[in-house]
């Protein structure tokens, strides 16, 4: 394990430093993190990154396969366009997180902001998966095309997510602990039941949040779920005339 | 019940069959299955011509040829058969019109009405035969200013310089998605771009493994959609392009049909094999001129401040501000994208009635990143419907450090501007994704007519500059004293800085 201290140091040596590192240690510990933007940019391979702070913006910006663990709350865009690797905040995060994510996990411990997993996709072995213990804000999964979100809502009374969910949704699926009014889905997304496959998924990605968080499994599993799609991979069908 | 629509057909398909051999090649070549082979008969289905006249190109006897049909409608001023028969279409169908290419409607066409100066006895013209002319050009970033020392082995630059794009000819090809065009097009354009110094734009669906051999010579585009966007895209490029608008639809995404997206696309696109594959109308990561500072350091971090990054963006009502933004967000490159832009599918509606002539927009955003002394901190690439060199090099005396060109390259290839490039029948190979249609495009002839079309423009814009006495693009660039406009009224020369004929 390699310790960086993060005070008062500017994005761009910590970045630097960080890919310098990476080409030969795998462990990397980056205490007094203050708000520093795009830690871990672009990074690949093994490296596994402890960050003891608050990161800044563009968190995991497209990495594609080294893994990140936030012991504090983290900010907006987190695993913006991210290819592969893992996320995983011991804490709050703020908006936008994992959009245009094509592979990859997100774990976060509490509340996520408005605005996550906008466009997510999945293409062949790439899976993208975000798991939000707590609640989610407005706009959640719109315009999704593949990946799924997993919704929690633990220790909170707010309503599990915000308005306008799946607005545009093509693909992926969204499970949220609890019901939802199906009035409420936009047109072209529904409630889907669940099968089998969706349980296995569910379970698996549940394990690791409550691996990563202490959280019980079976408490997290006893209440009922409720999955969300899109009843078409179409939806611009019938918009034109020639 | 299949409905007859009250849209008569455009165009007569006429066949001499006197001259006709039976080969039957326009009966195979029509994407648009327009001509039928019926019991030793060719039939013409006129209804399904566009008027793309592959089937003439094709007829080894010249045996067809292409009329319009041109239906007389009761003379109306206002309500001419192009909108007639639109409404027919809205009825029948019931959805926004698509169209491909750019505006098709009259525009007011500034170009035409801007001249150039020459030489005449007082200074005398240059021959670029005869004399060297420097059309090279490099985008990018400049210093502020710059820093020079000697010692004994001569003068040595002080100053670390931002990376830079070197042409040896201001013209780009504009970003075509592989998707919107076929690979053939995409190879070719590479290619040609190799061969003239140049660069291709591969567009918002990825650049496809074929091409990745000429990565030097490829702008990558990060759009709403990320399509194909991932480390060794985005450390495999000549530099980067995030594209915020388009000229042709600004303010609107885009979308291909999950028809369209095969194999090859899925693969590129990096999506599943028959989904729609939507850009969403803004990136929604970027809903300030700060976000979009984020995105631009976000790939500059990512790929170690290498490259260029770019902002490309549609020419709107406020497009002088909002450059000024952009190029303060950190934007290397500043690509404007006027009303004329091309496309291969918009809403008719946005593609003929929004964005502002790349003219005007390319005066005012000279004009503003100079008043506020940034305009070294970005280049300029001018584009949105040049159609020949005469337009490219008034574009640069406007203050266009490079123009991109994305119709003119197609009709190099054999465009022939039938405007139906969103419905993949494309018979000239180029926008479409049927395997029998992109088949018939030859990449080693379209890389020779590319590279030709780029050469002859490239010969044309140094004899223009060789008329006005000037050997270099650079004593060119922003020379607004070098044109003047006719025709034009007053308020309209202020804006584009130049004066009036006889002024």
């Amino acid at each position: 394990m390699f310790q960086l201290d993060g005070t008062e140091l500017h994005y761009r040596k910590l970045n630097e430093q960080i890919k310098l590192l990476a080409q030969k240690i795998e462990n990397i510990q980056i205490d007094n993190v203050s708000g520093q933007p795009y830690i871990g940019a672009g990074l690949t391979g093994k490296l596994q990154l402890i960050i003891n702070g608050v990161p800044g913006n563009n968190l995991g910006v497209f990495m594609d396969g080294a893994e990140i663990f936030v012991h504090d709350n983290a900010q907006d865009l987190i695993g913006n366009t991210m290819n592969e690797g893992k996320i995983v905040v011991h804490g709050h995060c703020g908006d936008v997180i994992g959009y245009g994510m094509r592979g990859g996990e997100i774990y976060i411990r509490d509340r996520a902001g408005y605005r996550a997993g906008i466009h997510m996709k999945g293409h062949e072995e790439k899976f993208p998966v975000i798991v939000i213990g707590g609640t989610v804000g407005d706009f959640t999964g719109e315009y999704m095309a593949g990946g799924v979100i997993i919704v929690l809502g633990l220790n909170s009374e707010e309503p599990l997510v915000g308005d306008y969910l799946a607005v545009g949704m093509h693909g992926g699926a969204i499970y949220l602990r609890g019901e939802i009014d199906e009035e409420t889905l936009a047109p072209g997304v529904g409630i889907l039941p669940m099968d089998e496959k969706d349980l296995f998924l569910l379970r698996r990605h549940v394990k690791e949040y409550c691996a990563h968080f202490g959280e019980n499994m079976e408490q997290i599993m006893a209440k009922k779920f409720t999955k969300i799609g899109p009843l078409s991979h179409r939806p611009y069908k019938r918009l034109y005339s020639y | 019940m299949m409905r007859k629509t009250r849209v008569a057909a455009q165009f007569k398909i006429k066949i001499n069959r006197n001259l006709c051999i039976d080969c039957r090649k326009c009966v195979n070549g029509c994407g648009w299955s327009a001509i039928r082979y019926d019991d030793h008969n060719l039939i013409p289905e006129n209804h399904k011509c566009v008027g793309c006249h592959y089937c003439v190109y094709s007829c080894p006897t010249g045996a067809i040829s292409i009329e319009k049909n041109s239906l007389a409608f009761a003379d109306h001023g206002h309500w001419t058969p192009y909108y007639i028969e639109n409404v027919y279409r809205q009825a029948e169908q019931g959805g926004m019109l698509l169209a491909g290419t750019s505006n098709d409607r009259p525009v007011i066409d500034l170009w035409s009405h801007m001249i150039f100066d020459a030489c005449q006895v007082t200074n005398p013209p240059i021959d670029p035969i005869r004399e060297p002319m420097e059309l090279r050009t490099y985008l990018g970033r400049k210093p502020d200013n710059i820093k020079v020392e000697k010692d004994k082995s001569g003068y040595k630059l002080q100053t670390e310089l931002y990376p830079n794009l070197k042409l040896e000819t201001p013209i780009l090809f504009s970003a075509m998605s592989f998707g919107a065009v076929s690979l053939p097009v995409h190879q070719a354009l590479v290619k040609a771009a190799k061969n003239m110094g140049t660069f291709m734009n591969c567009g918002e669906g990825g650049l496809h493994e074929s091409l990745y051999p000429y990565s030097d010579q490829v702008i990558v585009q990060v759009a709403s959609g990320r399509f194909g966007v991932d480390q060794k895209y985005l450390k495999n490029c000549a530099a980067i392009e995030i594209k915020i608008g388009q000229g042709a639809k600004p303010g609107i995404g885009g979308h291909l049909p999950g028809e369209k997206v095969g194999q090859e696309i899925s693969k590129t696109r990096m999506i599943p094999e028959g989904t729609d594959a939507i850009s969403p109308a803004p990136h929604h990561d970027i809903y300030s001129i700060e976000d979009l500072r984020q995105l631009i350091y976000a790939l500059k971090e990512t790929v170690g401040y290498k490259v260029p990054v770019g902002v490309k963006i549609a020419t709107v009502n406020n497009v002088a501000a909002i450059a000024s933004g952009v190029v303060r967000a950190g934007a290397d490159i500043l690509y404007l994208d006027g009303g004329q832009g091309g496309t291969g599918a918009a809403p008719t509606v946005i593609r003929n009635n929004m964005g502002m002539p790349i003219e005007i927009a390319l005066a005012v955003v000279d004009d503003q990143l100079r008043k506020e002394g940034i305009r070294h901190q970005a280049s300029i690439i001018a584009a949105g419907g040049f159609r020949d060199s005469g337009d490219v090099a008034k574009a640069i005396a406007l203050g266009a450090d490079a123009v991109s060109i994305g119709t003119a390259p197609l009709i190099a290839i054999g465009c022939h501007m039938c405007k139906k490039c969103y419905t993949g029948n494309c018979s000239w190979g180029i926008a479409t994704q049927r395997e029998d249609l992109v088949s018939r495009l030859d990449v080693d002839y379209a890389e020779e007519m590319l590279t030709n079309l780029v050469r002859a423009w490239s010969l044309e814009i140094k004899e223009m500059l060789g008329a006005m006495g000037l050997n270099s693009i650079e004593s060119l660039r922003g020379n607004r004293e070098r044109l003047r406009g006719i025709g034009l009224d007053q308020n309209t020369l202020n804006i584009l800085g130049i004066k009036a004929a006889g002024n």
